[in-house]
């Protein structure tokens, strides 16, 4: 039987695996939030630590970028694009819609652990506007009849497994 | 050297020097919160703006971070200049309101509060300089403190708002600070800093507490003075 790892420890690797410089930093933390699903405080002061780089540098650039997170998210993580095209396009309709269908604000997470809402500012998909990015997968043209439907099926897929 | 004209007087300066010490070498004052000798320039404050010329191009530039040029001529006074320098410093003051230092810089410049900025009543007296962080990092070395979020919500303090593990509490950010933004209190035995306290040490002559026993640590490991040397202050040594 394997003993599970820990955050440390798995942190650590992913350190090793990245050459071990704070060169990698951004990498390093994007392979952490790969991981972990966010930012551990525990992560980022093994990070550090790993690194040899003040655990004040790492925090500044773990809330310098909107795509790191430092709460634990969702199973499903709701990016609405808000860029100018999607925001001419009706994104607002739809936030409205996500938030009031799943009861949660951007930055939120639902009690279930199930989805998180962000908004972003341009995924570089305007044709396809108003663009809505879960986990993966974009949604391109998205309606509120569509939001609806993402919904129910994420939903469903969670009731079998 | 490199020979420029600078509000109409000749000036001389070495090369690698930059504008804001040849203009002040001159004895022409600037306006500076973030330029200080102990840390890197950052060129964040925007107050110490000076126009220069080459040949018939002119430019609006940051005098602390701009090296000096054989042939530059500068106005450190021009309309031009007076404008760019009393719009940053209506930004900062809508930025601080409460700062003392900024109001007197303002009333110096004859700036007034502009409604057209609805002041910030949340960002204390930081104009997020970076000069503390820059001084944490650059010469105590420890870099306890950093600058978190980005854009409006930026703001200025310690990993998670926690205590520190790595902050001596030596002050120096408290003491480059151009604002008054960090505080830190000492009363008797006691520093507080960054939320955290200190217990300071007694100087083993005088009996006044004159740092913080974290701090002596510090520099015993570092330069390998024992303990007993540096508890003694500067005054009795
Ligand atoms: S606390 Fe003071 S030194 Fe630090 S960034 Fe703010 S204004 Fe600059
Ligand atoms: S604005 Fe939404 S993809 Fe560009
Ligand atoms: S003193 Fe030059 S930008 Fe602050």
């Amino acid at each position: 039987m394997t003993k599970p790892i820990g955050v440390a420890a798995k942190t650590r690797q992913i350190v090793k695996k990245h050459g071990g410089g704070k060169s990698a930093m951004i990498a390093v933390l994007q392979d952490i939030q790969e991981t972990f699903n966010y930012l551990p405080k525990e992560a980022l002061k093994a990070a550090a630590r790993a690194m040899n780089v003040p655990m004040s540098r790492v925090y500044e650039a773990a809330t310098f970028y909107t795509a790191f997170s430092l709460k634990p998210r969702g199973k499903h993580v709701v990016k609405i694009c808000k860029g100018t095209a999607c925001h001419v396009r009706g994104a607002a309709i739809l936030q409205d819609r996500f938030e009031t269908t799943l009861g949660i604000k951007p930055g939120g997470t639902t009690k279930d652990g199930k989805f998180s809402l962000e908004t972003v500012n341009c995924v570089g998909a305007c044709a396809l506007g108003p663009v809505v990015v879960i986990n993966a997968d974009y949604h391109g043209q998205v309606t509120i009849s569509k939001v609806d439907k993402i919904i129910k099926k994420i939903n469903e897929e969670g009731a079998k497994s | 050297m490199v020979n420029m004209m600078i509000d109409g007087k000749k000036v001389s300066a070495p090369k690698g020097a930059m504008l804001l010490e040849s203009i002040r070498g001159a004895g022409i004052s600037v306006p500076t919160l973030c330029a200080h000798e102990a840390i890197s320039r950052s060129g964040a404050c925007r107050l110490c703006v000076v126009e220069i010329r080459k040949g018939n191009r002119t430019r609006i530039v940051t005098s602390c971070l701009y090296g000096v040029e054989e042939g530059l001529i500068v106005d450190t006074k021009s309309e031009r200049v007076l404008n760019v320098r009393r719009l940053v410093m209506e930004l900062l003051l809508s930025r601080c309101p409460e700062s003392d230092v900024l109001q007197k810089m303002a009333r110096d410049m004859g700036v007034e509060p502009q409604p057209r900025y609805a002041a910030d009543q949340d960002k204390g007296k930081c104009i997020l300089c970076r000069s503390c962080v820059r001084v944490c990092e650059e010469v105590v070395g420890v870099s306890a403190i950093g600058l978190f979020s980005r854009g409006s919500c930026k703001e200025v303090g310690t990993p998670y708002n926690e205590k520190s593990e790595v902050c001596i509490g030596c002050g120096a950010c408290a003491y480059v600070c151009p604002t008054g933004h960090i505080e830190m209190t000492s009363t008797g035995d006691k520093r507080r800093i960054w939320g955290r306290s200190f217990k300071m040490q007694a100087c083993s002559k005088c009996g006044k507490f004159f740092a913080p026993v974290d701090q002596l640590k510090f520099i015993s490991k570092k330069t390998g003075a024992s303990m007993e040397e540096l508890s003694v202050c500067t005054e009795c040594r």
